[in-house]
Parts: C-alpha cells; sequence; structure tokens
C-alpha cells in the first residue's frame, strides 16, 4: 500500500483581488505618488510579480499628515468614543467578512502558510479590533487619569513578518484612544495594508483617520522626521528602531518601540516533553522564525539534552516545507531574497564557529526564496548564533546545568523580549518567571497572542508595551 | 520481551517506572491535536484514507438486544461492505459479545470470511467489575468458541485507587490466556480515567503486561476517543516502541462516526506514531456507523456527486 | 567660644564616603559670594563605580519584600526628621532663602519619603492586571524594577529635588545613581548620611557631586544604566543626552516637580506571564 502522503490541498487565489497596481491611501482615497515612483511586491514563493506599488517621498508625506491633522481636528477629536467604538467594530467585523481574502492576499505577498494566515494572524487582527473598540468609550477608567487625552496624529511603521496583524497593532489602540493615523507598511509586504485601506472606505470611517503610505525605508525615515508628527511608533529591527530614537531625541517625541529578541526557551528536566518539543516547534519554526518573540536559543537541561533533542529532530522531519497556499503547509517562503541571504550568513557563521549544523529533510522548491528547519548543536554563549537575531528558522541549542545557571543564560544577551519555562513544577515557573528579565513570558506554552495581553521588551528589545490596557499609554498623552 | 525487563512486576517498581514517565500538558496536546486537525485530505490521499479506514474498521455491536440475525448481517456487511462494488476492502474484524463468538465465526467462514478475525469484548465488559475468576473464564470462553481477538476492560477502580499491581497482574493473567491464540487489546477506558496522565500511565502499563493494543474506550462512556486522548496514545506506543523495539497497536472505539473523523484518526497516526502503525495490524477503528459514511464518502469521489443513505446497507 | 567643626563633603558610593579618585574638589558659594564648602568633584572612573555598586545592590534590593522597601523608605524619613536642622541651614546657605522656606522644603522631603513609602506595596497592585484572553490561559502583568536608574536631581528646591528623584526610584526596587546639583550639592551629601544609617543596603542610592557637564554625557552612555530621571537637566543638554541614552535604549524621562505613581512607573517594567489552565 502507499504512504499516506497528502495530496496537494492549495487554497484558491481566485478569491484574491490583487490589483495590477497601488495608489497612496491619504485622505480616504487612493492617489497617485508625487514622484510617480513605483516598486513592486513579489510572492516570495515563486518571485512572480503581484502588484506594483507607489512609493511614496516627503511631498506625499506631507500630504498624508496634513489630512491625518485635518481629521484629528475636524472631525476625530470631536467624536465620542462611543462613535469612535463604532467604527472600530465595524472595521473589525469587515475584516472577519473578508478573512479568507486577508488571508490568501496575506499569504502571497508574505510567503508564511495559509493555515496561520488563516488561524491566526486575520482572526487576531480583527480581535485586536473587537478589544480595542470596547475601550474607546472607558478610557477614563483605564487609570491613564480621568481626561486623558490623545497624542494627535501618529505616525506608525510596521514590518513584513505579520503585516495584517501589526497593523492592528498599531492602528487599533491609535484610533481608539482618538488620535488619526498615517501608517507605512513594511516595503516587501504592502497589499494587506492597502486592502484595509478599502475596509475603512468600506466602513465609512471619516477621510484622512487612517492614512497608508506604502514605500521603502526612506519613506519610512521621512515620515518620523515630519514636524507635525505627535507620537511615533515602530515595530522592527533594534537597529532601525535606535535610528528611529535618536531622530526624535532632540524633538522629545514620545516613541514606543517593539524590536528584535533572541528568546531563551527553558526545558528543565521535569518537563511535559511532548509539549515541550511542540513549544520548542512553534517557538522557532512558527512563521518561519520571521518572528522578533521567537524561542531561538533553546536552554537544554544537560540530563534530558540526548533524549530530548532525538524527539526534537524526529519532530522536525515532519513539519511540512512548501506551498505556502497549501493548507497542509507548516513553513512557508522566506519573505525576501534579502531576509534569505542574512539567515545564510548567519548560518554559515555558526557553522565557522564550529556548531554542529542538522536541517529537517525537506524538499526545497526551484523558485522562491526557502529555508529549511535547522537546529544548531552544541552552540555556546560565545557564538554569534546565540546573540544575534536570526530570523529565521534556525534553532541554537545550549544546555545548562542548574536553574540558575539557565537563568543566567537566557538573561545573558542585550534583548528581553521573550522567554519560555517548560517544568511541570509551579514553584519553579514563578521562580524563573521572576528572575527572567523579558517582557513576556510563556510557561509551558509558547508564541500565544492576545489583544488583552501585554506585549513588548525589556532592556534592547524596545520601549512601551502594545495589547492590554497597558498598551493604551502609549497612545495617551502623559501615560506611562 | 524486552520491555519487562524495565520492571519486575512488583507494585514498588511500576510505580518507579510510571513516575519516570513525563507529564502531559492538557492544553498543549490539546492545540497539537486541534492543529492536525486542520489538516486538509483530498484526492488520492482521501480516496486511500477511506479504503484505509474501512480496512482498519472494527465492526462492532455491542447490545444487549444483539442475536444471531444481526450478527450474521454484520459479519456480511464486514466481509462485503458495499455489495456493489468489490474494490471495496473488507474490515478489520468484527467485534461481538463472547456469547456471539461462535456465531460470527460460523457465518463469517461460511460465507468466505476466514481471514476476518472475530474480536471479543471480555473480563466483565464495559465495566469489569466482576471476580478474577469470571473474568478469565469469560476470556476464556471467547477463544474457545473462535474469537482471536480479547478486548478486556482494566479494573479502573484498581487503577484510581493506586493498584497498579492488581491492573497489571489482570492483564498479564488475560494475556496468559489469550498466549499465541489471540490479540490482546486493552481498553483503559479513558473517559473515566479523565486526566492525559492518567491515559499515558495506563497506556504504559497495558504494554508492560503484555497488551498487543491499547485501545481507548468501550464505547459505552463518553467522552471516548477524543484526539487528545488518541494522541497521547499513539505517542505512548511510538516511545515504548524506543524503549523496547516492539510495536504496539492502537485502537481508538467511541464517537468516530464520520469519515472526517477517521481521516482525522488516520493524520494523527501518521504525524505522531509514524507511518508504520498506517495498518490494521497495528491501528484498527472501534466502529459501527462510520462504515456507511466511508462508503458514502467513496462513491462520491467515484462518481463525483453526493450519495444518499439508500444507497448504503443498513446493517 | 569655640571654632566650628566644619564638614567635609564626600561621594556616597556603597554605602562608604570616599573622597574622589581623582581628589579633585571643587568650590561652592553662595548668592554673595562667601564660601560655603568643597565638594569633592567626581571622575568619570567614580561614576563607574558608582554604577557598579549599584548593579550589584540591585539584585536583593529587588527581590526585598515591598513591605520591606517601604519600612526602608519610612526609616529614611525618621532619620531625616532628626536632621532638620542641618538641613534647613544647608539650604539656607545654598538657596539664598529664609528659614521658613527651607523648613517647608524639609517637611516636604520628609513627607514625600513617608508618601513613597507607602507605594512600594501597593503600586503593582494599581498596575499589574490579570488579562482575560481567548484561550485555556491564565495570564498576568505584574509591574517589575527596571534596575540601575540614573538621575539627575532637579535643583530648584535642592533637597525636595533630590528626595522626589530617590524615592520613587527605590520604592520601585531599583538602585540608583545620582547626580547632585553642581551649584547646590550639600542636601544630597547630608541625606547620603542619612541613607547610611537608615537601613537602605550599601550600593542601592550612590551619590555624586561635581560638574554636570563632565558627569552627565558618561550617565547617558553608560550601557549598566536602565533608566534616566533628566528631570535637573535643561531641555537643550536633555536632547543630547537623550541620542547617547539610545546606545542601550534606556528608558529616559524628566518630571514636573510633583509626586506621583506614574514616577514609580516610569522606571518599572512590565512582563505578562502566560499559562495553560488545564488538569
Amino acid at each position: 500500500m502507499s504512504d499516506f502522503e497528502y495530496a496537494p490541498a492549495p487554497e484558491s487565489k481566485a478569491i484574491a483581488n490583487i490589483k495590477k497596481d497601488y495608489g497612496l491611501y491619504i485622505n480616504g482615497k487612493f492617489v497617485a505618488s508625487h514622484n510617480k515612483k513605483r516598486f513592486e511586491t513579489i510572492n516570495p514563493a515563486n518571485e512572480e510579480v503581484l502588484a506594483k506599488i507607489s512609493l511614496a517621498d516627503e511631498v506625499d508625506i506631507d500630504k498624508a499628515v496634513k489630512a491625518a491633522r485635518s481629521a484629528y481636528v475636524k472631525v476625530w477629536s470631536k467624536l465620542s468614543g462611543k462613535e469612535r467604538a463604532k467604527y472600530l467594530f465595524r472595521i473589525a467585523r469587515l475584516l472577519q467578512e473578508r478573512s479568507r481574502e486577508f488571508a490568501v492576499v496575506e499569504t502571497l505577498d508574505n510567503g508564511k502558510p495559509i493555515r496561520e494566515t488563516r488561524d491566526i494572524d486575520i482572526p487576531l487582527s480583527a480581535a485586536h479590533f473587537f478589544y480595542h473598540a470596547g475601550w474607546a468609550d472607558k478610557l477614563e477608567f483605564a487609570g491613564f487619569g480621568e481626561k486623558p487625552k490623545a497624542h494627535g496624529v501618529v505616525a506608525q511603521i510596521i514590518p513584513w513578518n505579520f503585516p495584517l496583524l501589526m497593523l492592528a497593532w498599531k492602528i487599533a489602540p491609535a484610533l481608539a484612544t482618538g488620535n488619526t493615523v498615517v501608517l507605512k507598511p513594511a516595503e516587501t509586504t504592502p497589499l494587506t495594508a492597502l486592502l484595509f485601506a478599502e475596509v475603512c472606505q468600506q466602513a465609512d470611517l471619516p477621510p484622512g483617520v487612517v492614512n497608508i503610505i506604502t514605500g521603502d525605508g526612506s519613506t519610512g525615515a521621512a515620515l518620523v522626521k515630519h514636524p507635525d508628527i505627535d507620537k511615533v511608533a515602530f515595530t522592527g529591527s533594534t537597529e532601525v528602531g535606535k535610528l528611529i530614537a535618536r531622530s526624535l531625541a532632540v524633538s522629545n517625541t514620545p516613541v514606543t518601540l517593539e524590536l528584535g529578541g533572541k528568546g531563551a526557551n527553558i526545558v528543565f528536566e521535569d518537563a511535559p516533553i511532548d509539549q515541550a518539543v511542540e513549544g520548542i516547534i512553534n517557538g522557532i519554526f512558527f512563521n518561519q522564525g520571521h518572528v522578533c518573540c521567537a524561542g531561538s536559543r533553546l536552554l537544554l537541561q544537560e540530563n534530558i539534552h540526548d533524549e530530548f533533542l532525538n524527539k526534537l529532530q524526529k519532530r522536525m522531519s515532519k513539519i511540512r516545507l512548501g506551498d505556502p497556499l497549501d493548507k497542509n503547509t507548516d513553513i512557508g517562503a522566506i519573505n525576501s531574497a534579502a531576509q534569505l541571504a542574512k539567515i545564510h550568513e548567519l548560518s554559515s557563521s555558526g557553522q565557522a564557529e564550529g556548531a554542529d549544523i542538522w536541517s529537517a529533510p525537506c524538499q526545497i522548491p526551484n523558485k522562491g526564496f526557502w529555508f529549511a528547519p535547522t537546529i544548531f548543536k552544541g552552540v555556546t554563549q560565545a557564538h554569534r548564533i546565540a546573540r544575534e537575531e536570526i530570523f529565521g528558522p534556525v534553532l541554537s541549542v545550549l544546555t545548562f546545568r542548574t536553574p540558575q545557571e539557565a537563568i543566567e543564560k537566557a538573561n545573558n544577551t542585550p534583548f528581553g523580549l521573550s522567554a519560555g519555562i517548560w517544568t511541570d513544577k509551579g514553584s519553579r515557573i514563578l521562580w524563573a518567571g521572576n528572575h527572567l528579565k523579558a517582557g513576556v513570558i510563556w510557561a509551558n506554552t509558547f508564541n500565544k497572542f492576545d489583544p488583552a495581553s501585554p506585549f513588548g521588551g525589556y532592556k534592547e528589545s524596545g520601549w512601551g508595551r502594545e495589547g492590554g490596557r497597558h498598551g493604551l499609554g502609549a497612545y495617551l498623552k502623559g501615560a506611562k | 520481551m524486552s520491555a519487562l525487563n524495565l520492571i519486575d512486576g512488583s507494585e514498588t517498581s511500576l510505580r518507579r517506572f510510571l513516575q519516570t514517565l513525563p507529564g502531559v500538558d492538557q492544553i498543549g496536546a490539546q492545540e497539537r491535536a486541534a492543529m492536525l486537525g486542520t489538516r486538509s485530505i483530498k484526492t488520492t490521499s482521501k480516496k486511500w484514507a477511506i479504503d484505509m479506514a474501512i480496512s482498519m474498521i472494527d465492526l462492532t455491536t455491542l447490545e444487549g438486544a444483539d442475536t444471531a440475525g444481526k450478527i450474521r448481517s454484520l459479519c456480511s456487511k464486514a466481509l462485503r461492505p458495499d455489495p456493489q462494488d468489490a474494490s471495496v476492502p473488507h474490515v478489520g474484524a468484527v467485534c461481538v459479545y463472547n456469547d456471539m463468538v461462535g456465531i460470527a465465526r460460523k457465518h463469517l467462514d461460511s460465507i468466505g470470511g476466514q481471514s476476518i478475525p472475530v474480536a471479543a469484548v471480555a473480563t466483565a465488559f464495559p465495566s469489569g467489575r466482576a471476580s478474577r475468576k469470571v473474568k478469565l473464564q469469560d476470556t476464556k470462553d471467547a477463544i474457545s468458541l473462535g474469537a482471536t481477538e480479547i478486548d478486556m476492560v482494566i479494573d479502573r477502580g484498581a487503577f484510581l485507587s493506586g493498584q497498579l499491581g492488581e491492573v497489571f497482574d489482570e492483564i498479564r493473567a488475560i494475556k496468559e490466556i489469550c498466549s499465541d491464540k489471540a490479540h490482546l487489546k486493552v481498553i483503559l477506558e479513558t473517559g473515566e480515567l479523565v486526566t492525559l496522565d492518567n491515559v499515558r500511565k495506563a497506556s504504559y502499563l497495558a504494554m508492560l503486561a503484555g497488551a498487543d493494543f491499547i485501545k481507548t474506550s468501550t464505547g459505552k462512556v463518553t467522552p471516548a476517543a477524543t484526539a487528545p486522548v488518541v494522541l497521547v496514545m499513539l505517542e505512548a506506543v511510538r516511545d515504548f516502541f524506543e524503549l523496547s523495539q516492539i510495536r504496539i497497536g492502537v485502537k481508538p472505539a467511541g464517537g468516530i462516526r464520520t469519515t472526517k473523523d477517521a481521516i482525522k484518526q488516520l493524520v494523527l497516526v501518521k504525524e505522531i506514531a509514524g507511518a508504520e502503525w498506517l495498518n490494521p495490524e497495528l491501528f484498527r477503528i472501534g466502529a459501527s456507523a462510520l462504515l456507511n459514511d466511508l462508503l458514502l464518502q467513496r462513491m462520491k469521489l467515484s462518481t463525483g456527486r453526493y450519495s444518499s443513505a439508500n444507497y448504503v446497507t443498513v446493517d | 567660644m569655640s571654632l566650628d567643626i566644619k564638614k567635609t563633603y564626600k561621594l556616597f558610593i556603597a554605602g562608604a564616603f570616599p573622597r574622589s579618585e581623582s581628589g579633585r574638589s571643587y568650590e561652592i558659594r553662595d548668592k554673595k559670594g562667601n564660601f560655603i564648602a568643597n565638594p569633592a568633584q567626581a571622575s568619570r572612573k567614580d561614576l563607574r563605580d558608582a554604577v557598579l555598586a549599584a548593579r550589584n545592590a540591585h539584585s536583593s534590593w529587588s527581590s526585598a519584600t515591598a513591605y520591606n522597601r517601604g519600612q526602608i523608605l519610612y526609616r529614611i524619613a525618621e532619620i531625616m526628621e532628626g536632621r532638620s536642622e542641618q538641613f534647613v541651614a544647608e539650604i539656607m546657605a545654598m538657596e539664598s532663602v529664609s528659614s521658613k522656606q527651607a523648613q517647608v522644603q524639609v517637611r516636604q522631603a520628609i513627607d514625600t519619603w513617608v508618601w513613597y513609602a507607602g507605594w512600594s506595596d501597593k503600586i503593582s497592585t494599581i498596575a499589574g492586571s490579570t488579562n482575560p484572553v481567548a484561550g485555556s490561559f491564565f495570564n498576568f502583568t505584574v509591574a517589575e524594577p527596571l534596575g540601575v536608574v540614573g538621575i539627575v536631581a532637579e535643583e530648584k528646591s535642592s533637597l525636595l529635588g533630590v528626595v522626589l528623584g530617590l524615592a520613587p526610584v527605590l520604592a520601585a526596587g531599583n538602585c540608583a545613581v545620582l547626580l547632585a546639583s553642581q551649584r547646590r550639592p550639600l542636601s544630597a551629601i547630608t541625606l547620603a548620611e542619612c541613607l547610611a544609617t537608615s537601613d537602605v543596603p550599601a550600593g542601592v542610592v550612590n551619590i555624586l557631586t561635581g560638574l554636570s557637564d563632565e558627569l552627565t554625557p558618561h550617565l547617558a552612555s553608560h550601557m549598566e544604566i536602565d533608566g534616566l530621571d533628566l528631570s535637573g537637566v535643561d531641555s537643550k543638554s536633555a536632547a543630547a543626552l537623550r541620542i547617547s541614552s539610545v546606545d542601550n535604549l534606556k528608558r529616559v524621562h524628566s518630571f514636573s516637580a510633583e509626586k506621583s505613581p506614574e514616577r514609580i512607573l516610569s522606571f518599572m517594567e512590565y512582563k505578562t506571564l502566560w499559562h495553560p489552565i488545564g488538569v
């Protein structure tokens, strides 16, 4: 009898109505960019061009900021919280209604598996709008004073790893708290943001409340420097985050930053092993490892090292890499050629520094950007792959002997975004949770997200929190 | 049996061994099972899965109202699930109470179903509440009537009260009677064990005591063969193989009624235990209504149109 | 008539009162130009030692119970009370204010300790939360101390500015390196003498005197410092300090001269923990 290989089960592309080219979304309309410059966005799974995207320059940015200012002054700041809430609820519902379409477009533009866009990215994005809608008319109860005030016009720059979800993390709280927005999606993943602009139109959101400008790094740099911006929110690399922070140091414009990480996933000898294996897999191979809070360092108690790695490697061999639109795909395409080159570079450094590489046996497609799930054994704190964020499906395996040593190694990084703890012992979870310097700690689970749960990092992983009551503070004047 | 070297059969050694097993986080196990439940099985793999699922069914009737007539029609259905389509494989076994074993065996033999084993539930099924003597005799009766598979229940009361040696000894005693005459399936009745930690422990206890199969449920208690329970049992047989080089089979029973349910089971088998378990020697599904749904889906695949209950037999 | 015994104003590092390792001091005078004192002129090496002392003290101070920290903060107020006269005299000398005004400031400073003492075991209640996530998980957020905080104290009211800087930082469970006002450093050093005798563990507070332009750039660029209170820095200098503090993404804040729980939370970090709920 034949083996039970799954036949291809691709989600249909037909639902995705991607236009040939897109303008900038300013003041409620799609408009051509001032310099008429365009760039292409491609499907990283097969390198086919999906659409031509406008590249915004200073003139466009100024237009967008003016639109946002005008909308803030004339409309949005005058609207009651109750009415703002209704717009957000509408947006949440529209996202749910069009979820299949969003999932397909996200998968095409980003390369991540349809299972993830369908089950995580899109539903969570809608949930963020739903959650924050409820805050809009209750801000006086949120603990930021009796009359919390919006900043005004907010500039937001988001990354390519969770394009729509990061948009939701940014726009939902900004609108709920009464700000208007100029948002720039990532250069390689602009499509769902542009689709979201259509949702704003369908929701009858007043023109100028949300403006979406597309472009590259220069567009983002120009946006944060615009003198009429009251607040900046950025998610991306620590390097760019620092550039932004420095450029705003003189004006002292409020900034929130969600930056890089090098999360430690600590497995103690008494862990629920099978779930821990799943947690490690989910921690580093979810979204091709393009996750700032990825558990990219596995810290294994030395006495279970061999047994655990044996299980982990067997599990990794079952990961299904391939067509992101296939409903059975677990790991999709690397988002861009540049990112793939970076992963290759760090991976080579791991080998050059003497770590022991093992990759899951995957058939790599001919076209597109791919990297097989990979682990490095015998990694020490001194290796680059133990210190630098790889942002790809590459796990560094280290060991520890005592709980104290585990914490010491986990904290031995300038980052402080996430950490994982795997043990059946309750008091050890709370002890480790106390000592880990990280903003989000998952115990006996990993990579869980929820709009009610604050997210953000210690140390060089960023400033501020997003989500939950705490995340509202980022968008209110004077809140800490 | 090398696995037995792990323990000496004493209560203390059993307890010590079972304590070395890692815990199961219920939420994590549920998540994994739910994720695998999203696998989309289409076209050729669906066709393969349907036929495989049919050949894995322990076609079961366990009613107080069972009669010779009922058993005979069940056996006919087991051999030729679709009278109009000879390409449909026969099921894995028929499963009946021990007083029906002779009737089933005889009928199967008379219609050309010699290759289909008859399984008997035994040991005071479903509660298991009877004396050891009665349970042993129950098993002997079934085997003497021609059962080549015994589906015994464990003493859940003993398990839950910590008398692991009692449970272990009972399984061993039944196994001794089965010897080389019958395959032993040990029913854990996971709905009464409640926690996944218990499911894992009971799975190992049964495997150490000599089970050829571990089976989820009697079908008389809900919840029965939930995906997380089957997941944990498949992990157990996978890991037991690492320890002993012996492959133990798994049989979910109860609540698997649709093709979709059955295919989800096969996905679990493939992705948790491995493809080696994807055959009726190592995986069975205890069911009755499932067979007709599989047949309907099979017709849909070959004709392209949805079929109707009028086109499958009610036996 | 006997001659006054004048005090030598030294630095406060790791619970000790060293002179600057550089051997330098500088002169401060009152409004009329009368000599007041020669406080130590701390060097960047003194600053480095102070930061190290703060870092070393952080583990035990941050893990002390909030109740214990509250009692210690209250103890500071008790000890200050006994030194009121000295504080008043120093404030009058440095700030050229009346005895009444100086007394009011000392009163406010002591009351500020008492107010923040009470916050130490309440701030987490106010700021923390349990979060109703969609799934079978227990999820909670707690506020934790940031680590080592550099403080440039506001100098208008030189004692109160120091206390407004230190008290919230300590209540949060942080350790501090405080740079006293260049012109008006005496209250800070006398306060250090109170701290040294009021159960504050060595290194939890370190106080430097010296030249602001010389020391603040090192405070801002030091990679072992996690947060900065720039209340005592003018806005032009603050911009440059903010730029160099980006190197390790310090949490940088300036405050008006008021006490508030936000001042505590500014130097706390939110940590969120998830755990499954299952059987």
